[in-house]
């Protein structure tokens, strides 16, 4: 059972930091995860009045406030039509709308879950975390830390050309997802991000030399043989490390060819 | 902790503890039509709308959404009315506990877009878990509704 003892709407990010450092108090995202646990926080720090709930476009990035709601980055035109879908197809199979009007991209990435659907496909599209103390960290890097007692204030995705996919599987819609996989294919090569391994998604490089010749089925298919190959997988009560490593190799396929059809 | 919001219209002020939920916040203002669930926000019996956009209200503090908007099924019988006897006739209701959650969805799904599709239908609703019916007939009862008013409608355009 989740238990508060105060909350607080911060009034500015400053002072939703100072409170941040003390070890009890917690910051709220949609705060489904949170209620699911059976802790005792001092003071709930509401981020909500801070103007963090948009997402703002210029030419060269997009840049999502933390307080965004995943039925926002479902529904938002421009990173639909930037992603070509893929940022709705990340979204649209975790629970319920009712879910996603609540649940933030701020606690998602801050989270960092092993289940996270929108930490695959961020990692993909090379996003960076801006943190209200340490500034902008590539979010590859920010996964990769252990959590630590800084506001996460918005992701921001830059813009580049190229194509992206993003697949997931489950064993019945709405579940938690058994493998997550996001492909960009960039000028400067393909960024791969698989998660849900049940670990938390990371980037892999694979075998690029196997798509020096253009992605073809069978070009795809060993890329994706060499991603399976470099990725860590485990089991749960979901699925098993080997079934996970043969569903990560028909994800990443699957996505490449995608890539190359939007292409 | 003192709290305003707005409750079906009306404005409310309470005290409450920080980590009140606005699914007990409601139901002690009696709006029992929100249930309690699963509690673990995923099965959409507590939905109500916060601001117009569905929710689930076990999953939100009351004092997160003091400054706000809530509505519960108490505050929108007009606007179920015109749909659920058509779910009814298809025996959707059953047990009838998840039906305060399907009927709050299903009116934040017809504002948001007025004719869906079947598949739009299931994947807006898709939170909404029922235990009796297999979900097959809450899909025929919108869908014989959304038939009969757009026919109704054709009706009245060709006068």
């Amino acid at each position: 059972m989740l238990t508060i003892k105060q909350y607080v709407r911060a009034q500015s990010l400053d002072e939703a930091y100072t409170l941040c450092q003390k070890r009890a108090n917690v910051v709220l995202g949609g705060m489904l995860w949170l209620k699911t646990q059976n802790r005792t926080v001092d003071t709930a720090i509401d981020l909500s009045d801070l103007g963090l709930d948009t997402i703002e476009e210029t030419p060269d990035e997009f840049r999502i406030g933390a307080m965004v709601t995943l039925r926002q980055l479902e529904q938002n035109r421009e990173l639909a039509a930037y992603t070509r879908g893929a940022m709705a197809e990340s979204v649209r199979h975790i629970v319920g709308v009712q879910f996603r009007n609540l649940a933030t991209v701020g606690g998602s990435i801050y989270g960092r879950f092993g289940f996270s659907d929108v930490l695959t496909l961020f990692l993909a599209l090379d996003a960076a975390v801006e943190l209200h103390h340490g500034g902008r960290v590539p979010l590859a890097e920010y996964a990769a830390r252990p959590y630590e007692r800084d506001i996460l204030t918005h992701i921001v995705v830059p813009k580049q050309p190229g194509t992206v996919a993003y697949l997931a599987q489950r064993n019945i819609s709405t579940d938690f997802p058994v493998l997550t996989c996001a492909v960009a294919v960039r000028q400067d090569g393909v960024r791969c991000a698989v998660g849900a391994r049940p670990m938390k998604a990371q980037l892999y490089q694979g075998n690029p030399a196997l798509l020096a010749g253009g992605i073809t089925p069978e070009t795809a298919e060993a890329f994706a043989g060499s991603v399976a190959a470099e990725a860590a997988f485990g089991s749960n009560l979901r699925a098993g490390a080997d079934y996970r490593r043969a569903i990560c190799k028909v994800l990443v396929r699957r996505a490449l060819l995608a890539c190359k059809e939007d292409a | 902790m003192e709290i305003q919001l707005k409750l079906n219209g009306r404005p409310v002020r309470d005290s409450i503890d920080a980590d009140t939920l606005l699914l007990d916040f409601v139901r002690a203002h009696g709006c029992t039509s929100v249930k309690r669930g699963c509690e673990t926000s995923n099965c959409g019996l507590c939905t109500v709308l916060l601001d117009g956009k569905p929710v689930l209200s076990c999953s939100v503090l009351a004092a997160r959404a003091a400054g706000h908007e809530v509505q519960t099924l108490e505050g929108l019988q007009a606007e179920a009315q015109e749909f659920v006897s058509f779910i009814a006739d298809q025996g959707a209701e059953q047990c009838g506990f998840c039906n305060p959650g399907y009927v709050m969805n299903t009116i934040a799904l017809l504002r948001e877009n007025p004719d869906p599709t079947d598949d739009e239908i299931r994947a807006y609703l898709a939170g909404n878990l029922c235990r009796c019916s297999g979900y097959e007939g809450q899909l025929r009862g919108i869908r014989a509704f959304l038939n009969a008013r757009n026919q109704a409608k054709e009706e009245k355009e060709r006068g």
